[in-house]
């Protein structure tokens, strides 16, 4: 059944996801690869409109997988999933406050995690900018373990993708403090304007 | 407390927190400005240290940082049930206003302009995660030790077709063993 499926899928995510909402990225391309409920663009829209909209991105995205695999049901159930571990792991911690803070172990496993987290997020990233900037994109064969780069159609580099990403990462990083600071959403329009401007998806 | 009142309790935690999810604009850091206002200085459901203690353990704890110091906050205020109905509170804009967004641009995807205005957007989320990476990477890849666990990270979550949830496991056990050994040699 779809809904306990949606749900044991966003108490993984929830409960194993360190480090706030980009860290459930990874977990929901995992998601969409072993489910086919979505593709990487898909997840890239879905990313773009829970960074516009109000509210912590991990539970829109959340929200908005859920509602692409099964609706309004699909969208509660699997937000509903999401925030379960975190309840109960808090309600934990909360009970034993005291000896969690004071305990060796949680600090040095986060040594760990931190930069898992960090590299599994990085792996996403890579991912997406594969599948939205070139034609490369990485395959496991039936029931393979190892992914390996295979050429798509069309050409192998997206130039005008590439030339806007460039100007962006000028603009969100290297422009004065004015302009990197903005909201993300206003990347987001910008982009969106050149998108339709230059016809990017070609249609 | 009798039970009129209880509920009334759990109804303001409700509230409450489904407003500050209507404010929070990107999640995360972006919403301890607004905690600090609503719930230390307008409710004073805490104190300042509490918040930022809440904070921080929200933050290294798994799960989304904004529902864990919800859960925190709800708790101390109203128990299990607090916890609950304060973290209810602050997803359920997200539900309905997602929700409405999804049907409305599901209906439209098929127009031209739409998919070029996606495929645009496309390129910025690219961006926006890449600048999520480099600054995630200034906090947590502190020494030579946590730059080899990040790149066997990043390769493995690239090429492998693993669940993350391994690598989650694998490099948790890494931190506890490699720390270890420090203190032992200590």
């Amino acid at each position: 059944m779809i809904y306990l499926r949606l749900f044991w899928e966003f108490f993984k995510t929830g409960l194993f996801a360190v480090g706030g909402g980009m860290a459930t990225l990874p977990f929901l391309q995992a998601i969409g690869e072993s489910t086919g409920w979505y593709t990487y663009t898909d997840l890239m829209n879905m990313l773009a409109v829970s960074e516009s909209t109000p509210g912590p991105i991990g539970i829109n995205m959340a929200t908005y997988v859920g509602f692409t695999a099964a609706g309004i049901p699909g969208a509660v159930v699997a937000t509903l999933g999401e925030i379960t571990p975190s309840i109960i792991v808090i309600l934990i911690v909360a009970a034993v406050l005291h000896s969690f803070r004071n305990n060796p172990y949680v600090d040095r496993a986060f040594y760990g995690l931190r930069p898992a987290s960090t590299g599994l997020i990085g792996a996403a990233c890579a991912a997406v900018v594969l599948e939205v900037l070139t034609s490369v994109q990485l395959v496991a064969g039936e029931g393979g373990l190892v992914k390996a780069p295979v050429l798509g159609g069309g050409s192998l580099f997206n130039v005008p993708g590439l030339l806007l990403a460039a100007v962006l990462i000028v603009l969100t990083n290297f422009a004065p403090k004015k302009i990197t600071g903005l909201h993300p959403i206003v990347f987001i329009g910008l982009s969106a304007a050149v998108g339709v401007a230059f016809g990017f998806a070609g249609a | 407390m009798n039970e009129k009142n209880q509920f009334r309790e759990l109804w303001e935690l409700f509230w409450t927190f489904a407003k500050m999810g209507v404010m929070t604009f990107g999640g995360g850091m972006a919403m301890l400005p607004i905690l600090q206002r609503e719930v230390v200085d307008n409710k004073d459901w805490a104190t300042e240290e509490e918040l930022t203690d809440y904070y921080a353990i929200g933050q290294c704890t798994p799960g989304i940082i904004a529902v864990n110091t919800a859960t925190f906050i709800g708790q101390k205020r109203g128990g299990v049930s607090g916890g609950i109905a304060a973290t209810l509170g602050l997803v359920f804009p997200s539900v309905v206003i997602i929700s409405i967004l999804a049907g409305l641009i599901s209906n439209f995807a098929d127009l031209a302009w739409v998919k070029n205005a996606f495929a645009g957007i496309q390129v910025c989320v690219c961006v926006l995660i890449f600048n999520a990476v480099l600054k995630l990477l200034k906090k947590s890849v502190v020494d030579k030790r946590t730059a080899v666990i990040f790149a066997a990270v990043l390769l493995g979550g690239l090429f492998l077709k693993l669940s993350p949830v391994w690598f989650v496991v694998a490099a948790a056990a890494a931190g506890i063993i490699l720390k270890n050994l420090e203190a032992k040699r200590a």
